[in-house]
């Protein structure tokens, strides 16, 4: 550890100290130090996250938007102000920000309230590299609507065909939804120059950043993109909180996917009418800690500065892609150093990425095995049963990577691989 | 105590015991691996999380195993599991194979395995069971 901290001095950020903030580091797994490289699936929790949710139950606990006490003042201006932190850190208004479960969950209630308008000619452009989440909820309502859904296709360089997006996108496509960053490639995707095709033809067009906001500065008014969706788990919020961000135009016109408490302006027993954005979407209780669990993440990642978050992160990745490449892996990862996050999809011959993952977590080092909830991309497009993949984040080390390198090298051994 | 947070925790931390010496043979030299034209059970099952994948045919003569193939891919446990177990059809009656259980799975291994790594060894066992039931379906057993 200290001698990762002096490798880390002339870097851009203190990383030694960043990762006194995060406990789960010291843990021990299998009597040797966590090694987490799975940030693709979940990152880790800062103490400020867990310390703001354990304040809202340990001192305010009230519902929000309700309750005329003192408490119930509290949680609803601090629910209220992660709303607004958010909005800030993306660069929308307030009444575009609509905390949601998750990404998944974002994009299950854009695919319910925009094809219901959609006929039966109409098409959605979607990309190859999508996760289960971008490409499952458009696939079942398609079904029933005969929609024909279009996928961009990837190429050598494991980038988007733009030339085959020019293509797919027309007169034809309503909504053009594509992710951000690869889960699986770790591929960054221009995202604002397939806004502009979508815009070209009036198509509404969504950007899932799941793996795209833990790592990039993200900015909707310069991507352009009608809708934004993402995650709190994996940028150091909780699980259960996520985010829809929304054109405030759209939002407007979108009709509500969940109907309750909280999301009303005035009931009778024939008819109702829908209280102010961003609420108008937020029915029933909701995740009040989360929310503000969240709003302590964005003031963590603020505080290091997403611009240094890209610039170790890239030094990082660079670092790990080189290591495995001479450790004669291949890795299916974005070809072009500008254009990939820290996402390192590998495959070791002769070993199944089961067998490689529970070997590495012998030395307590946390990769992801399997298709990585994108099991079109990897069987149909890499033609892989199951990869393995390392993800990293700000508070890796290259020590980890090395970590890594030497745990593949003794798995190997285990299965007698020369 | 030592500490430990895995679940699927087996053994000392030093040796790798999950994946003993005869696992990985198995999983190098795969037995009886291949398929049975006309076979009588031809049955194949998936493990959704890990994307494994096993077909298993079994040929039997005078009520008896004759013989007992699988294709497939998965992990060393799945797959050494599975070689394992064809070896052990030889000659069982389907009343026999039905009688096959979990533990018999961890015997031939010579493994407990824990909640992560269970359904990895007991895929091939999912299989048998719906693939000889199947048969009796079609034979018109009823169970």
């Amino acid at each position: 550890m200290n001698n990762n901290n002096m490798k880390m001095k002339n870097h851009v950020l203190d990383i030694g100290k960043i990762r006194k903030d995060f406990s789960i580091l010291n843990k021990k797994i299998n009597g040797k130090q966590l090694i987490y490289l799975d940030n693709a699936a979940t990152s880790l929790t800062p103490e400020s996250v867990i310390g703001a949710m354990n304040e809202y139950y340990g001192s305010y606990n009230a519902n929000v938007h309700r309750s005329i006490h003192y408490i119930g003042e509290k949680a609803t201006r601090e629910y209220e102000d992660a709303h607004k932190k958010v909005a800030d850190f993306i660069n929308a208004d307030f009444e575009e920000v609509i905390f949601t479960r998750g990404t998944t969950e974002s994009l299950n209630a854009l695919a319910y309230s925009l094809m219901r308008n959609l006929n039966e000619e109409d098409e959605i452009v979607l990309s190859e590299m999508e996760h289960h989440s971008n490409l499952v909820p458009w696939q079942q309502l398609a079904k029933d609507k005969k929609i024909k859904i279009r996928f961009i296709r990837i190429n050598k360089n494991f980038e988007l065909d733009m030339e085959h997006a020019k293509e797919l996108i027309n007169k034809r496509t309503k909504i053009v939804s594509v992710t951000h960053v690869s889960n699986v490639l770790g591929t960054i995707n221009p995202v604002k120059e397939i806004g502009r095709l979508a815009k070209e033809v009036g198509a509404v067009f969504i950007v899932d950043s799941a793996q795209g906001i833990p790592h990039l500065k993200v900015d909707v008014k310069d991507i352009n993109c009608d809708f934004l969706c993402f995650s709190g788990h994996k940028m150091l919020g909780p699980t259960g909180i996520g985010v829809l961000y929304g054109k405030k135009k759209m939002l407007e016109e979108l009709n509500p996917f969940l109907f309750g408490g909280e999301m009303i302006r005035e009931v009778n027993f024939e008819y109702s009418s829908w209280n102010d954005l961003p609420w108008k979407f937020e029915a029933g209780t909701p995740n009040i800690a989360g929310g503000i669990g969240l709003g302590a993440a964005i003031d963590y990642l603020k505080n290091i500065g997403m611009e240094n978050i890209k610039k170790y992160e890239e030094y990082l990745t660079n670092y790990a892609f080189k290591k495995l490449n001479e450790a004669g892996l291949k890795v299916y990862c974005a070809k072009n150093p500008e254009k990939r996050s820290g996402v390192l999809t590998f495959k070791v011959d002769g070993m199944h990425a089961h067998d490689v993952a529970a070997l590495l977590d012998r030395h307590g080092i946390a990769i992801r095995a399997g298709h990585m909830c994108a099991m079109p991309l990897v069987t149909k497009i890499l033609g892989e049963n199951a990869l393995c993949r390392a993800s990293l984040y700000f508070y890796n080390t290259t020590e980890d990577i090395d970590n890594l390198a030497s745990g593949i090298k003794k798995a190997r051994e285990v299965f007698q691989i020369a | 105590m030592k500490e430990s947070l895995d679940s699927n925790w087996l053994g000392n931390e030093e040796d790798d015991e999950i994946y003993r010496e005869n696992i990985i043979d198995h999983y190098r030299n795969p037995r009886n691996f291949g398929e049975i034209k006309n076979a009588n059970v031809e049955h194949s099952e998936l493990n959704p999380v890990c994307g494994d994948m096993i077909k298993l045919f079994l040929k039997f003569e005078n009520k008896k195993v004759k013989e007992a193939k699988f294709k497939g891919n998965g992990c060393a446990i799945s797959m050494a599991a599975t070689s394992m177990l064809t070896e052990r059809l030889i000659g069982k009656t389907a009343e026999e194979i039905k009688k096959f259980t979990k533990d018999d799975v961890f015997e031939m291994l010579g493994i407990e395995l824990g909640v992560v790594r269970i359904k990895c060894g007991l895929l091939c066992l999912n299989t048998l069971m719906k693939g000889v039931e199947q048969m009796e379906g079609r034979n018109g057993i009823k169970n």
